[in-house]
């Protein structure tokens, strides 16, 4: 197992160092640049080529790139040029990466579960109510747009209905940082009105980023329990006379979730690419509103710190997706 | 011991298993009705083996499937009686039936491969039917189920409760079945063709130790097979199902002295012999997919060696004569 894992975390460097290289001229190749992004367009020819010489954009861009990677390794990431003008990329990152994590963990459990109970209840009960409406609620979920659901969450519960703040991540009440991450930060310095706040600014966003994992989840869940239900070892286990609740969790479920487990993990991916647009609707300070940002900015420095982590957690959370299947699967783990 | 029934032994006569024109349909809305099993009617006594009979379709493993209550809760009906020990099986709600499978009467089922869960250690996968109907702790119970493994003669058992099924072979995952089924010492076992996914030799002993065992603990026996070599070594009377009904019933070596349906006979030289030399075998023609309706002939009428006109016209009736019963207007006169 520890072979295992550490295989995979070469694997992840090897995955990074392609990606750096790929990421750093592929942005480089976009119309438009920081030059213009900083000076605008009434910037003199002259201003422009003194800001390339002071930024060392006049460069070949191989070397352009054997610099950055030397810097990267001193863990200078370069300078954020508009997100927070000034700051090291990384620490762009750093400030961002909590409200992400809190939003994305709160949008999965959120999917998880709601998705996989009704998954069950519609295969148990296939063909009738509670089946044909979970099923249109989950091509609802998948076919209405992440940023349309955000807005008419937001335009219902927050501007028409007044129950739940329009933006942010908290609301102004001067709460202490330690951690960064607001709910817990709230609990470790007994603020909890500070916790509270975060909770209620994370109530939509999770709910808009969970429609899609949440549909695809329920989808495999009520797939592989139908056909888990034909198995011949639920039968045996049905002939042993166990009762319905043994053979729901031992038998059933345990079995039914393999795939389920694996698409939790591809889902994680997903989830990034919909929190930049959730995150953009709700004003919502994470990676996604600053991958948004530094793009339409041109902040290199930003953008690629930002998307290199997105692929290094993204590698990571289906490490642990790989592991936790081992767990689960006596299959994978003696083989 | 595990195997070791404290129960005073029953009445030898008086039936444990008395299953009373049982009749399985299967439908949904829009479809022709199909009957599975059409009033089919049979005696299992403490301790007997009885075999039932015949080729795939012809309602042997539903009717296994409807004396358990394992059928499909929807899609079928299922009229008739199956008494057990004085209680209709079929009235029983899911709760009292639940608490009866399992502990008195168990099942072992065709494919080992697949009858047993690829992600629970076998041996909690024996020990889960003690905590169920003895109310052990999975503490105690595993040694219990390290010796009915044993008992079944898996090598090992210790250290098998914490394999896997994917770590055991095709034959040793039968053996683990039947020491599921076997757990609580069931009065009445049904074996619903646990051969057929096996090879030959495995075959012999996963036979072996079934005939042993139910020796052993006087638990009854219902055998369904295709395979009349399995019947002949094991049964003490044979019901030949043709189209969801009974159509040849008797003691195992009668029957194979001299079976009176054609379609006994004609599955008793469809098996190839090895004493007689350049024999040819000789199959029974067409298959269940020409079956007449019983309502007004003989099912096996367009199959059958020797037709007479009545068949197709009447039904033949179920006629008893001593020990033996047969549905025939033409019976096979000459002893083989």
């Amino acid at each position: 197992m520890l072979r295992f894992i550490v295989r995979r975390m070469v694997q992840l460097i090897g995955v990074v160092l392609v990606l750096s290289l790929l990421l750093f001229f592929w942005l480089r190749s976009l119309p438009g640049g920081p030059i213009n992004a900083l000076l605008g367009d009434r910037a003199t020819p002259e201003q422009q080529e003194q800001l390339e010489q002071l930024l060392g954009l006049d460069q070949p861009l191989y070397v352009q790139y054997l610099r950055y990677m030397g810097r990267a390794l001193q863990g200078e990431f370069g300078s954020s040029s508009s997100v927070i003008p000034g700051t090291d990329a990384f620490d762009v990152f750093l400030s961002r990466f909590p409200a992400t994590i809190e939003l994305a963990f709160f949008s999965v459990t959120l999917a998880i579960i709601t998705a996989i109970p009704l998954g069950y209840f519609a295969a148990r009960r296939r063909g009738r109510a509670v089946d044909n409406i979970s099923i249109v609620a989950s091509l609802v979920g998948i076919a209405v747009p992440v940023f349309f659901l955000a807005f008419l969450l937001k335009y219902y519960f927050s501007v028409k209905l007044g129950w739940l703040p329009v933006s942010g991540r908290q609301a102004n009440l001067g709460c202490t940082r330690v951690t960064n991450f607001f709910i817990l930060d709230g609990l470790l310095t007994r603020e909890f009105d500070c916790s509270v706040s975060a909770v209620k600014h994370l109530i939509l966003p999770s709910i808009a980023l969970a429609s899609i994992p949440f549909a695809v989840v329920f989808r495999i869940t009520r797939a592989s329990v139908l056909d888990v239900l034909h198995e011949d070892y639920v039968r045996t286990a049905e002939a042993k006379g166990l009762t319905a609740r043994v053979i729901r969790g031992r038998h059933v479920l345990r079995n039914a979730m393999l795939p389920v487990l694996t698409i939790v993990g591809l889902q994680v991916g997903a989830l990034l690419a919909g929190a930049v647009l959730t995150e953009t609707v709700f004003s919502f300070p994470g990676i996604g509103e600053a991958l948004a940002l530094s793009f339409s900015a041109r902040d290199y420095a930003v953008l690629q710190i930002l998307i290199l982590m997105s692929a290094v957690v993204f590698v990571v959370v289906n490490l642990v997706v790989d592991i936790l299947y081992a767990v689960v699967d006596p299959r994978v783990r003696t083989s | 011991m595990a195997y070791s029934s404290t129960r005073p032994v029953a009445d030898r006569d008086r039936p444990l298993l008395s299953v009373e024109d049982l009749t399985v349909t299967f439908g949904r809305q829009g479809e022709e009705p199909f009957r599975a099993v059409d009033g089919v009617s049979f005696t299992v006594r403490p301790g007997q083996t009885v075999g039932l009979v015949g080729e795939s379709g012809c309602g042997k493993s539903v009717t296994s499937l409807a004396i358990m209550g394992l059928l499909p809760k929807r899609g079928n009906t299922v009229g008739g009686r199956v008494d057990f020990e004085g209680t209709d099986l079929l009235s029983l709600g899911d709760a009292e039936l639940r608490n009866r499978r399992g502990k008195d009467l168990a099942m072992v089922f065709q494919d080992p491969l697949s009858s047993l869960n690829p992600v629970v250690p076998v041996g909690l996968q024996v020990t889960e039917v003690l905590e169920r109907h003895r109310g052990m702790s999975r503490k105690a119970a595993m040694p219990v189920a390290a010796d009915l493994l044993s008992r079944v003669g898996i090598p090992d058992p210790n250290r098998r409760v914490k394999d896997y099924p994917h770590q055991m072979s095709g034959g040793m995952r039968q053996r683990a079945l039947v020491a599921i089924a076997l757990a609580c010492a069931p009065r009445l076992l049904i074996a619903d063709e646990p051969t057929t996914a096996l090879d030959v030799t495995i075959q012999a002993q996963i036979l072996a130790l079934l005939k042993e065992l139910v020796e052993e603990t006087g638990t009854a026996l219902i055998m369904i097979t295709h395979d009349l070599g399995v019947v002949a070594g094991l049964c003490d009377e044979v019901n030949v199902l043709y189209g969801g009904r009974i159509v040849e019933r008797g003691p195992r070596h009668p029957i194979f002295r001299e079976p009176r349906h054609p379609y006994t006979n004609g599955l008793l030289d469809s098996i190839p012999r090895l004493d007689t030399v350049g024999e040819r075998l000789t199959p029974i023609p067409g298959s269940v997919a020409d079956n007449l309706p019983w309502d007004h002939a003989c099912a096996f009428a367009p199959r059958c060696s020797q037709p007479v006109e009545i068949c197709t016209q009447t039904t033949p009736d179920l006629v008893t004569n001593g020990d033996r019963a047969l549905r025939c207007h033409n019976p096979v006169e000459v002893p083989r």
